[in-house]
């Protein structure tokens, strides 16, 4: 039986005396797409940075495809296969477009994702190939921040907030080309805050509450009464 | 009349030799935000370690500044990667006291084996070799050549910095080094690759300013200043700039000089002072 692509073990995270994450056991199998929701503070980002490696953890509290992999420096997280789109883009701003692409390809990991292959599923990028970062828009930009994630052909894609602050339309066409991504079995984790959106794109979905998982299951199962009481914690 | 155009053009020689200076000090400051206080006292070190090479070993000096060059480069790597990067944060304060401490280690080194005895890299007559131009005009070819070699190393930054895979690493994370960590850049290594590149413009810097004038272990603050003084007048992020800036100082000091021979350095402060009141942000910096 092949390990799931990401397992978390009591992963804990806390930020100075602060604790944000209080035990997470997530399991992301291959090919899956799974959603993390919550409200704001509920530590869904943290729990990215954590998988990340910008906070510490013990090795074995993060396992990707079965190695132990928790506490490594992100850029060995990176490298292992493991892609970020970071909450708020966080395009390089003296970077243009296409540079910023061509960075997402810096350790050179083999695999279907090229210049060529992001501009065919984001045709608008094309045409703003050499302008500089923060002149585009901001579903724009949101499409490079996704572009530049694929192109480090990973194994698994972690999307942090991509609907944050995009106009509803526009947050219509990033998932429609995440699931034409993810119909090529990519397995992604997006963190969402709209619930609707996150139960419409993944098959199974975790929700945080104040640093724990207060609930968990299949996306179509779960009734939205479950998950407005997970959501806002109303049973505890 | 030609005394004017003399002061005009020795002054951009002289510019050439402080654009060598201040392209590792603005490519170290722009990757980094370090100000590196050593640096002038590298170029020191830098112009000794070819002065042992050249008449110590009697290597002369284009073969001490080849094997200067890769020394340099690992020398820098290991200074960053063992201590510059523990200083980096976001205090500004420790890399400047840090480079402070080392300035002084520097020059006492220096004067512990070399004595406080100015010396020059003999140079096999390429040093007072000239091209003549006209009556009372003419040009060293060791300037014309210190100024070519400014020039296609601006040239080469350029290249580096924005047509290739280490250039747009480089610029990436000085923009954002947690985001450069998620591409997979591993913000130490690359500082260490831009540091070494740095000490490898101060090893041509110093073998070219111990060709060219007299050096002596105490030195190295004075070239720090105009580095530093060519940096701010051509505005960070662009080598042009850069280059443009040691060019500036070079001519106002040639001028002032020209002037009144105790006026040079002073009218070239003055330069740096005007352009600093007048443009904060240099002259030809790159909005980041």
């Amino acid at each position: 039986m092949t390990p799931p692509v990401l397992a978390t073990r009591g992963l804990t995270a806390a930020y100075g005396d602060a604790q944000a994450l209080f035990g997470i056991d997530v399991e992301i199998a291959e090919g899956e797409t799974v959603a993390i929701i919550g409200s704001n503070g509920a530590g869904k980002s943290t729990f990215l940075r954590a998988v990340t490696g910008f906070l510490p953890a013990p090795p074995e509290a993060v396992r990707f495809r079965g190695a132990p992999i928790g506490g490594q420096p992100p850029h060995r997280i990176a490298a292992a296969g493991i892609a970020l789109v970071p909450e708020g883009r966080r395009l390089f701003p003296s970077l243009s477009v296409e540079e910023n692409l061509l960075l997402g390809a810096y350790t050179g990991r083999p695999g279907p994702w090229t210049l060529a292959g992001v501009y065919a599923l984001f045709p608008p990028l094309a045409e703003r190939r050499a302008a500089p970062a923060p002149t585009l828009s901001g579903g724009l930009q949101q499409m490079a921040a996704i572009g530049r994630a694929l192109m480090a052909n990973p194994t698994l894609l972690l999307c942090d907030e991509i609907s944050l602050g995009l106009a509803p339309l526009v947050i219509r066409d990033l998932y429609d080309a995440l699931a034409r991504v993810t119909r090529d079995g990519l397995t992604v984790a997006v963190v969402e805050q709209d619930v609707a959106t996150a139960r419409r794109v993944s098959q199974r979905l975790y929700c945080f509450q104040s640093g724990r998982i207060s609930l968990a299951g299949r996306s179509s199962e779960l009734t939205p009464d479950e998950i407005a009481r997970a959501y806002f914690g109303l049973d505890r | 009349m030609i005394g004017w155009v003399d002061a005009l053009l020795q002054g951009l020689l002289l510019g050439g030799l402080y654009a060598l200076f201040a392209l590792g000090l603005s490519l170290m400051f722009g990757v980094m935000r370090l100000v590196n206080i050593a640096h002038g006292d590298l170029i020191i070190l830098a112009s000794f370690a070819g002065y042992a090479l050249a008449a110590g070993a009697g290597t002369g000096p284009w073969l001490a500044l080849l094997a200067l060059g890769p020394l340099a480069f690992a020398a820098g790597y290991a200074l960053q990667r063992g201590v510059l990067n523990r200083t980096l944060g976001r205090d500004i304060l420790p890399p400047l006291l840090v480079t402070f401490g080392l300035s002084i280690v520097v020059q006492n080194l220096l004067l512990e084996v070399f004595s406080a005895d100015s010396r020059s890299i003999p140079g096999g007559g390429i040093e007072t070799a000239s091209l003549p131009l006209a009556p009372g005009l003419a040009l060293g070819w060791l300037p014309l050549l210190i100024l070519a070699t400014a020039l296609g190393a601006t040239a080469g930054l350029e290249w580096c910095f924005g047509r290739t895979a280490l250039g747009r690493a480089l610029r990436a994370t000085a923009d954002d080094r947690d985001t450069a960590g998620l591409m997979g850049i591993d913000a130490r290594h690359v500082y260490a690759l831009a540091t070494g590149l740095a000490l490898v413009l101060v090893a041509v810097a110093g073998v070219f300013h111990g060709l060219r004038t007299t050096i002596a272990p105490t030195d190295g603050p004075a070239q720090l200043l105009y580095a530093f003084e060519a940096v701010v007048i051509g505005g960070l992020g662009s080598f042009w700039g850069t280059l443009a800036g040691g060019l500036i100082l070079g001519v106002a000091q040639s001028v002032g000089f020209r002037l009144d021979p105790g006026w040079g350095l002073l009218v070239g402060h003055g330069v740096f002072l005007v352009v600093l009141v007048a443009r904060p942000t240099g002259l030809f910096a790159r909005t980041r």
